[in-house]
């Protein structure tokens, strides 16, 4: 375990210190591009300016993420339940995916105003397809054997999605909530770019625009930083809910 | 309190045949084996009585009461273990009781320590042999609350050695219970080591072709396998599955 933490600690470490050092031998202006110690003390030093703005967005991130979670599952329960509607649904899901975003959100915001209903349907267009695609690929792969099982013993149709398939498709359901986890937060950022009046992304359009850049890489610290806590999040419950295959593995 | 009666079963898959107005009895508290080559439609017959396939003609009963088409009539251990990794074996075994009523935990565990399988009872099924596996299996087939039994082929994925340890264990915990059991395999000597009578289903006629009781008592010890009487019912059923009519 603490040999697995080093190496990727050592290099970002590797990295931070290139670049402290390459700012300060250079000579770059603060303006193009700050110094790692500029910005951590620009964290620091400002937290109360910028802090209503974290919490904003972690409210954001954390509903639709939670909206995408019930969408996605929703959506691949229907489809495996109901194999005639697949045909029908699944390329209009892909579809969904190749949309650009950014010429969507202005669209979004004429329909539907400054609220927060454009922003949620901007996550959830991002977070709810691996979520929705994982799911529909892990409950298709239920070992046959223990479904013939299950049917010889009597089983119903919800006996054999609720004590079977679901089960069995966890583990790929916790891979689709890790890729969806770290969008949610992008998702959020991308929707408060619309027109929002506060959020992580309201903070970095306003540091862009004033050329505080060291601003914009605090803002783009706290994305990192929240991408990192929710994807710990759902590796924690991940572990907690698939012990029996981790001790599998080893 | 459990009996299986089939009676002029047919089944056809497209164009092919592959069973022929059958007929078959398992009476109250006797194993029966059934004998039949691969492709013979051993395993047809098994679905059937699952209720997985509805006979074209014909009807099954258990109990006396029709069960022609309905699932969840028998208990059942497939040919693989099958059991679920992410449950513990004690829940394992509760589970073919979770799917037709209420689990009973004290049952599973005493029938667990019988089975000499009580200090796994919380390890999961990768942590535990082939052979410990079916053994999970076959609880879990005894704790079912259907009281007909159905084997298929149980052992047949298990090396020799274990195969022998399997069928003693089998046996001593089946002379016990006394259920009613259907044990397919295409082994003539588990056949005859295991059962009380053996029926030969014919690979040509989609029916029994042969029946007969085995002549020794129980319980059973290994010794019997080496005696002339059990070479010589041994013979009698490979003449049969081999259609030679003198050796």
């Amino acid at each position: 375990m603490i040999k697995r933490v080093t190496s990727p600690v050592l290099l970002i470490m590797f990295m931070i210190v290139l670049w402290e050092v390459s700012t300060r031998v250079l000579e770059i202006p603060k303006w193009i591009l700050p110094a790692p110690t500029n910005i951590l003390l620009e964290a620091y030093e400002n937290w109360s300016n910028y802090e209503h703005h974290i919490y904003a967005t972690v409210k954001l991130a954390t509903i639709g993420f939670f909206a995408s979670i019930t969408i996605g599952f929703v959506i691949a329960m229907i489809l495996h339940l109901l194999p005639k509607w697949k045909e029908a649904l699944y390329p209009l899901l892909i579809v969904s995916q190749n949309i650009p975003i950014i010429v969507l959100a202005p669209l979004l915001v004429i329909w539907f105003g400054f609220g927060i209903t454009p922003k949620l349907l901007i996550i959830i267009l991002v977070c709810f397809f691996p979520i929705a695609v994982a799911t529909i690929d892990g409950l298709k792969q239920t070992s046959p054997e223990l479904i013939h099982y299950m049917k010889m013993a009597g089983a119903n149709k919800k006996q054999i999605f609720l004590k079977l398939e679901l089960p069995y498709a966890l583990p790929a359901i916790f891979s689709g909530l890790k890729i969806s986890a770290t969008y949610s937060v992008m998702g959020a950022v991308i929707s408060e770019w619309l027109g929002a009046n506060e959020g992580i992304g309201v903070y970095m359009t306003l540091a862009s625009s004033s050329f505080r850049t060291d601003r914009v890489f605090v803002a783009i610290l706290f994305i990192m930083l929240l991408c990192f806590v929710y994807f710990t999040i759902i590796l924690l419950l991940e572990r907690h809910f698939l012990k029996w295959r981790r001790e599998e593995h080893q | 309190m459990s009996t299986l009666d089939i009676k002029q079963v047919s089944k056809q898959f497209g164009d092919k045949q592959i069973l022929n107005k059958l007929d078959l009895e398992v009476h109250e508290g006797e194993f029966v084996a059934l004998l039949g080559p691969s492709g013979s439609g051993k395993s047809t017959i098994f679905h059937m009585i699952g209720g997985l396939f509805t006979p074209d003609e014909g009807s099954i009963y258990i109990d006396n009461k029709e069960i022609t088409g309905k699932r969840g009539s028998i208990s059942y251990m497939p040919q693989t273990p099958s059991l679920f990794p992410w449950r513990t074996i004690l829940d394992n075994v509760l589970l073919s009781q979770e799917i037709n009523g209420k689990p009973d935990k004290q049952k599973a565990i005493k029938m667990l320590e019988r089975a000499g399988l009580i200090d796994y009872q919380h390890a999961f099924p990768h942590q535990l042999s082939g052979g410990m596996r079916q053994r999970v299996a076959f609880v879990r087939s005894l704790l079912s609350p259907q009281s007909f039994i159905c084997l298929d082929e149980p052992f047949s994925a298990l090396d020799e050695l274990t195969r022998l340890d399997m069928q003693n264990w089998l046996l001593s915990i089946w002379e016990e219970e006394r259920p009613s059991v259907l044990f397919v395999t295409h082994n003539i000597e588990e056949a005859i080591y295991l059962s009380d009578r053996i029926v030969v289903l014919g690979e040509q006629e989609k029916r029994i072709i042969h029946e007969q009781e085995v002549p020794f008592k129980r319980p059973r010890k290994e010794s019997i396998t080496l005696t002339e009487e059990f070479l010589a019912s041994k013979k009698n059923i490979y003449k049969k599955l081999r259609r030679i009519s003198h050796v």
